[in-house]
C-alpha cells in the first residue's frame, strides 16, 4: 500500500455509519505499551531506538491481524505525506515532528494504526465509526495479546502497564469519542456541558487532538484516569457520559426546531448555498459551514447529500489531502481555490 | 474579580479542576487563559502534574530523592522533574517512593486493576476478581448488543453479587 492508495477509500472513522452516527462521528481506543527494560523513546539513544523499532516491526510482521498492514517509516515521508496521515487521524501531530526511528503501521482498512516510538514504544489505536468503543476494544485487545506474545511488555502487577508519562500508567488505555454538538453550541449550553465533563476527570479537545482549538462544533472527549479501573469500567464510564451528552444534544436540537425552525432552516440552507457557490474558501470556513449542513442532514432539512458524503468532503478538503489529490505543492491561496472547486463539483452533482 | 495570574485584567474565564476530590479554581483573564490553555493542551496536563510534584518534596526528602538514579537507564530525579517523563519501566521501582503519592494524585487510585499481559504469569493471582468482573462486563455488553436480555439480566446479577462481596470485604 502507498500513501496515495489511501486517497481511494474512506477512512473507517468517516464512514458515517455505526450507532448514533448522527451525533457521534467516531470512537477510538488506544493502548500505550513499552518494551520491558528498554529506555522510553525520549530517553533512548539513536541506536537503541533503531533496535526497538526493528523489534516491534518484526513482531508486527508475525501478527495475523496485521497481515495486510503497511509499515511507513517516517524518514521516508515528506512533510505533506506526514500531514496527510495526521489529517486522517492515523498518527498524532507530535509523532510527525521528529522522525528518527519512528514509524506508523497502518492496516488496509485504516481501522488499526500503530505508532512506533511516539511517546511510548507502542501506541496502538483502533478507530470505529459511530458510538462503538466496545467493538474497538475487542479488536485492540486481540492485537495487544498478539504483541504480548512476541514482546515482553514493561508491566508491574501493582501499577499495570508502565508508560513514559505517569498520566498513562495502569491500563495505558485512552478511549475517545468524537462528537458533533452544533445545537449545544447554538443554544449556548456547551460551556456548561464542557465544565461538567472536566469535573468528572474527562478531557475535551478539538477535532485535531492535542494542541488545537475545537472548531466547527466538533469535540473529542476522552478519559484522563487510567489507573485503578479496568478497561471495561473505563469504557462504561465514558459510554455513560457520552449517552448523557447525546441526550442533551438531542434535546437542544428539539428546542431549536420547535422554537426557531425558520432561523435554523435559514442558517443551514445559507451554509449549503455558500458551499455550493463559493470560489474561494478556507478550511476553517469549510468546517464551520459543513457542520451546519451536517446538522441539516440529521434533521432532514438538507436532503440532497448524505452524511458519508459530507464526512468525505471534510477530509479531502484538508490541506495535505488537497495537495495529494493535485499531486503537487499548493500555496494557501491555491488551496482555497482548489477546495472551493472540489466542494462545488461534489455538491452540484 | 481580578485574574489570578496577571492580577491586572478582570477574570472572565473560570477553570475548575478536581483531582483526588480536591477542587481548585482558577480565575483568569482572557489573555492569560489563552496562554494557559495552549500550554496545557500541548503538554497534556503536564504542567499540573509538575506543579503537583513540588508538594511532595519535603526538604528532608529532597536530598534522598536527588541521590536516586535508575540502575537500568541512568535517569535521575532531576531529569524527571525537568522533562516530566520517566526513563524506563525500571524507573518505577527506583522512584517508587515519590511515584506512589503522585500516581494516586493523578488517578485517584494507586493500584492497577485490569488487563495483564498474556505472557507474564504473576504466580499468585491477586487480581483475579477484577478480571472476572471485567470479563462479565464484556459479556454483558455483548449480550446487550445481541439483544439477549435474559442473559444480560443474569450477568448483571452476577456483577452485582461480585461487587457487593467486594464492598463488604472493604469494611473494617
Ligand atoms: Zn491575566
Ligand atoms: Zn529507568
Amino acid at each position: 500500500m502507498n500513501i496515495v492508495d489511501l486517497l481511494q477509500h474512506t477512512s473507517e472513522w468517516l464512514k458515517g455509519s455505526g450507532p448514533n452516527s448522527d451525533i457521534v462521528i467516531s470512537s477510538r481506543i488506544r493502548f500505550a505499551r513499552n518494551i520491558d527494560k528498554a529506555p522510553f523513546p525520549h530517553w533512548a539513544s539513536k541506536k537503541q531506538s533503531k533496535q526497538i523499532a526493528e523489534s516491534i516491526e518484526d513482531a508486527a510482521a508475525k501478527i495475523e491481524y496485521l497481515k495486510k498492514a503497511t509499515v511507513f517509516k517516517l524518514v521516508d515521508l515528506d512533510a505533506v505525506d506526514k500531514q496527510f496521515l495526521v489529517e486522517r487521524h492515523l498518527m498524532s501531530y507530535e509523532h510527525a515532528q521528529k522522525t528518527d526511528s519512528k514509524s506508523v503501521i497502518i492496516d488496509d482498512d485504516e481501522i488499526i494504526s500503530i505508532m512506533v516510538n511516539e511517546e511510548d514504544h507502542l501506541r496502538i489505536q483502533v478507530m470505529q465509526s459511530g458510538f462503538n468503543l466496545f467493538e474497538g476494544y475487542n479488536i485492540i485487545n486481540k492485537i495487544d495479546d498478539c504483541f504480548a506474545k512476541e514482546i515482553a511488555y514493561a508491566f508491574s502487577p501493582e501499577w499495570g502497564y508502565l508508560t513514559a508519562c505517569p498520566t498513562n500508567t495502569g491500563t495505558g488505555m485512552r478511549g475517545s469519542v468524537m462528537l458533533h454538538l452544533p445545537a449545544l453550541v447554538m443554544t449556548r449550553q456547551i460551556n456548561q456541558v464542557l465544565a461538567a465533563i472536566a469535573k468528572l476527570s474527562f478531557a475535551t479537545r478539538g477535532l485535531y487532538g492535542e494542541g488545537t482549538q475545537a472548531t466547527g462544533n466538533f469535540f473529542q472527549i476522552s478519559n484522563q484516569v487510567s489507573l485503578g479501573h479496568s478497561e471495561s469500567e473505563i469504557i462504561d464510564n465514558i459510554n455513560g457520559l457520552i449517552r448523557q451528552i447525546i441526550e442533551q444534544e438531542n434535546q437542544a436540537r428539539e428546542l431549536l426546531l420547535n422554537q426557531n425552525r425558520a432561523m435554523l432552516e435559514d442558517k443551514i440552507n445559507r451554509s449549503f448555498g455558500i458551499l455550493k457557490s463559493a470560489h474561494i474558501i478556507t478550511s476553517q470556513e469549510t468546517t464551520e459551514l459543513m457542520s451546519l449542513v451536517r446538522l441539516g442532514c440529521d434533521l432532514g432539512i438538507v436532503k440532497e447529500i448524505n452524511r458519508r458524503a459530507i464526512n468525505e468532503l471534510f477530509i479531502i478538503t484538508q490541506p495535505a489531502h488537497l495537495q495529494k489529490i493535485e499531486n503537487k505543492k499548493l500555496s494557501s491561496a491555491e488551496r482555497d481555490l482548489k477546495r472551493a472547486e472540489i466542494i462545488r463539483s461534489r455538491l452540484n452533482k | 474579580m481580578l485574574c489570578d495570574i496577571c492580577n491586572k485584567n478582570p477574570a472572565t474565564v473560570h477553570l475548575t479542576e478536581i483531582v483526588d476530590d480536591q477542587m481548585s479554581e482558577l480565575h483568569l483573564c482572557e489573555e492569560c487563559a489563552r496562554k494557559k490553555s495552549s500550554q496545557m493542551e500541548s503538554q497534556f496536563g503536564l504542567s499540573d502534574l509538575l506543579a503537583g510534584l513540588a508538594d511532595f518534596e519535603k526538604p528532608s526528602e529532597e536530598k534522598e530523592l536527588s541521590a536516586l538514579k535508575c540502575p537500568n537507564c541512568g535517569l535521575i530525579y532531576k531529569d524527571f522533574k525537568k522533562i516530566g517523563r520517566l526513563g524506563c519501566g525500571e524507573c518505577y521501582v527506583t522512584f517508587k517512593k515519590f511515584l506512589t503519592p503522585l500516581l494516586k494524585r493523578i488517578h485517584g487510585s494507586g493500584s492497577h486493576c485490569g488487563k495483564c499481559p498474556v505472557k507474564i504469569s504473576t504466580g499468585k493471582q491477586p487480581r483475579k476478581k477484577a478480571l472476572d468482573l471485567q470479563d462479565l462486563r464484556c459479556r454483558l455488553q455483548k449480550a446487550i448488543e445481541d439483544e439477549a436480555y435474559e442473559e444480560a439480566a443474569k450477568i448483571r446479577d452476577q456483577i452485582k453479587e461480585l461487587q457487593e462481596k467486594d464492598a463488604s470485604k472493604g469494611q473494617p
